[in-house]
């Protein structure tokens, strides 16, 4: 991988050791997630324990081991989404894309996750799909924004690929 | 640019801009706030833009996007000044018709008015609409009507002139006694008195000190910090200045939830604006006082809304919190004493310096001063922000502002306070509003969530979905919390889905106490009240999970299935088709049924049915 790029973000911020989580941030951003080689990187440019730089790569939701999908959907369960359906929701993406939130589709597409709270409740259920935000969601809904992802093979999932 | 050095230039640049947007001008202002721009804002805002430049309008009027406007129910919103009108669900189409009519007729457009839906009539001044009606907005004074990008907006505002009187005419003790005075409690959750907070702080031994506002919003249903750091980035940064220089600080912190991207973007925007003006940096308003502040993203992390835990993030560490023997103000961010407030207590400060003391304290009750913001949502009709003057009714909020119960079915109950908070019951709706009521009922403030649930909300789900949420978020630092909470979901799971026993409610109520008693943070210690309070107020709902194994509000998975109301079936066909189990059969135009043998409960025909023939029980 090409640490030039790690060397880059930790020096915009001077490589602080109290701007660990910042340069972590910019790393998942570009990668979208945290590879071995740039933790080791960051580990020895800041000069901090390789426990301290885990610790913090798995305390905060934000930040993933693994490789990530190409677009994140985010169904939100906040308690205005929950009361409206949202948990249903979660259900149903995990039964139409074959994986539970957390996990990533074999091809590579998608990410599953949940999240507490938008702060978009007059569109409860609502569902983030990277940036673009589908509100009054409902089940039937789902098949048609996954084919926006992923126009040229619908239903394709893990064990099919 | 020339740095702002004294009140007088503050004030003739603030006449400079209001000659240069010449107020008199016609102009449109589009809510550019999470909800609007959802629905397609930005793509109404580029139309209008289109269509002033079609039909002549370049240069005459003004096109602003503003920061949330509230009425997030009705989004896309627009508002005409000078008449004040205010258009709803306004979609890139209307913008023409908008231009032509409003803009250069005169005329209103009368289908994109506001309906009242108990008089039927169509109501077009902003603030004749009954939701804006009833509130007071204070920390909401600028959202809607300024550019948040625009540090120019603000000032032509008034804003910045708090921060000109304070470091110009006041000293740090009589700034402090003004906070002190306002009787101004911290608006996250806690409702801590601030200006003894500062005074703390101040008096701290030390010579370095930070102030830190708190923009990790995490409370699930609460978006009013979200929407001013969006909608109003300087007023916050105002009153952060303002604090800094009666606590005496020179370096503050921004931490902005990292769901959050708009607000970081606006308050980079505006910081910058801030240090232009001469109002961050050195020698600020010529007092040689030196200030600035830096933003810093949370990573996700609910419990990083407490303030030890918060400090520790910034310092670059897992956000954990420590006990507080030592409070964070005599030794907080880097074991320096560290004042930390909440987005919306700062929002207020600049208001209680202008328009003092003895003003802000008139508003609210006997122990709770000004206003509070409130993020109305679940099922109520108007779902949005509002302010009002706290010991405001339960009652008035949800119905003379909130329009009512969604579908006008029963109200059964109000969730405040977060995942610490609690369920304030029917029973209780002429209840005032205020830190101390809230507690006695068992829930609290909160940062201001306030989420309406109807007689299909099942209440012991309710607590479970907190009690998941708050296990999720537990840090795992102390024990107590860390088992004590997973077991309570454990319990609760159980009761939801058919196995709760008699001892499951004992159980519950000695688990609470035990975590309560045990936890370190507040946010173990509190862990109980979304089960205690559900408990006190609905019992008889866990009792019918645990001895009828009945879920009354047909929303436990385990304990419901789903049927088809053969008169209400007009048998056209849409939840044959959607059922991902092939569970549902019947012939076009007759009545279906639901194979329960099939069905796996996802609730996809529910959804889809458009004549409510699909029954939970």
């Amino acid at each position: 991988m090409d640490l030039k790029k790690v060397d880059q973000i930790i020096d915009k911020y001077n490589a602080e050791k109290s701007s660990l989580i910042g340069i972590f941030q910019d790393i998942q951003a570009e990668w979208r997630y945290l590879p071995r080689e740039a933790i080791g990187r960051v580990v020895e440019r800041l000069g901090i324990p390789v426990t301290q730089a885990y610790m913090v790569a798995t305390f905060y939701k934000s930040f993933s081991l693994v490789p990530r999908g190409e677009h994140e959907i985010h169904v939100c369960l906040g308690t205005a989404c929950h009361l409206r359906g949202g948990q249903r929701l979660k259900e149903n993406f995990e039964r139409t894309l074959k994986v539970k939130a957390g996990e990533t589709t074999a091809d590579m597409k998608f990410t599953l996750e949940t999240v507490n709270c938008l702060g978009a409740c007059a569109l409860a259920p609502l569902v983030r799909v990277d940036q673009k935000n589908y509100g009054k969601m409902s089940g039937d809904r789902i098949a048609k924004i996954i084919k926006e992802y992923r126009p040229d093979g619908e239903g394709k999932t893990h064990g099919e690929n | 640019m020339e740095k702002i050095k004294t009140p007088k230039e503050l004030e003739k640049l603030r006449q400079v801009i209001l000659a240069e947007q010449k107020p008199e001008r016609p102009q449109v202002t589009v809510c550019g706030g999470t909800g609007c721009l959802s629905n397609g804002a930005e793509q109404v805002v580029a139309a209008f833009a289109e269509e002033m430049k079609k039909q002549g309008l370049n240069g005459t009027v003004n096109l602003k996007k503003s920061g949330c406007h509230g009425f997030c129910e009705r989004g896309p919103l627009v508002t005409i000044h000078p008449q004040d009108i205010f258009y709803q669900r306004v979609s890139e189409k209307d913008a023409a018709e908008i231009v032509a009519d409003t803009l250069i007729k005169g005329k209103t457009v009368e289908r994109l008015l506001y309906i009242d839906p108990q008089t039927e009539e169509k109501i077009s001044r902003h603030d004749e609409i009954p939701f804006y009606k009833h509130q007071m907005r204070i920390a909401l004074r600028n959202n809607g009507r300024i550019d948040p990008a625009n540090i120019r907006d603000y000032i032509a505002n008034g804003g910045y002139a708090a921060l000109a009187k304070a470091l110009t005419s006041m000293s740090s003790d009589e700034i402090i006694r003004e906070v002190e005075k306002s009787g101004l409690r911290g608006r996250g959750g806690g409702g801590f008195p601030a200006g003894r907070k500062w005074r703390s702080c101040r008096d701290a031994h030390g010579d370095v000190r930070y102030v830190v506002c708190n923009g990790d919003e995490g409370d699930p249903g609460a978006f009013m910090d979200r929407s001013i750091m969006e909608g109003d980035p300087n007023s916050v940064i105002e009153g952060m200045i303002i604090g800094a220089f009666a606590i005496g600080s020179s370096q503050g912190y921004i931490y902005v939830r990292n769901e959050y991207p708009l607000a970081v973007q606006n308050l980079t925007i505006a910081l910058g604006q801030a240090r232009e003006h001469g109002f961050l940096g050195k020698n600020i308003f010529n007092t040689g006082f030196n200030f600035d502040v830096r933003i810093n993203r949370g990573g996700g992390a609910f419990v990083c809304g407490e303030s030890s835990a918060l400090m520790a993030s910034l310092e670059g560490r897992a956000g954990e919190p420590r006990a507080k023997y030592i409070h964070t103000v005599e030794r907080g961010l880097w074991d320096k004493p560290t004042n930390l407030n909440n987005v919306e207590t700062w929002a207020n400060v600049p208001v209680i310096i202008t328009r003092g003391a003895d003003w802000f304290a008139s508003l609210g009750t006997a122990g709770s001063k000004g206003t509070k913001v409130f993020s109305l949502v679940g099922k109520v009709k108007n779902t949005g922000l509002v302010e009002v003057p706290m010991g405001i009714t339960l009652k008035d909020i949800i119905y003379k502002i909130g329009g009512g119960i969604l579908k006008d079915r029963d109200f059964k109950a109000v969730q405040t306070g977060g995942p610490s908070g609690g369920c304030i019951p029917k029973s209780l709706i002429d209840m005032p509003v205020d830190f101390d009521a809230l507690t006695k009922a068992g829930s609290m403030m909160g940062s201001g969530g306030m989420i309406v649930m109807d007689d299909t909300d099942c209440m012991v789900d309710v607590a479970k979905y907190f009690t998941k949420f708050l296990e999720e978020e537990s840090c795992g630092k102390c024990t107590p919390c860390r088992e004590g909470v997973r077991r309570m979901k454990e319990v609760l799971t159980d009761i939801t889905e058919g196995r709760g026993t008699e001892g499951s409610i004992a159980l519950l109520e000695e688990l609470s106490e035990a975590i309560a008693l045990g936890s370190l943070c507040a946010l173990g210690s509190t862990a109980a009240n979304p089960v205690l309070s559900t408990l006190r107020y609905f019992r008889n709902e866990y009792e019918a999970h645990i001895q009828e194994k009945r879920c009354p509000a047909g929303v436990c998975k385990e304990l419901i299935t789903y049927s088809i109301l053969e008169d209400l079936c007009n048998g056209c066909h849409r939840c044959f088709r959607e059922c991902p189990q092939q569970a549902v059969s019947g012939e076009v135009k007759k009545p279906h049924q639901i194979d329960p043998a099939k069905c796996i409960k996802c609730g996809i025909c529910y959804d889809v049915c458009k004549f409510d023939a699909v029954a939970k029980k």
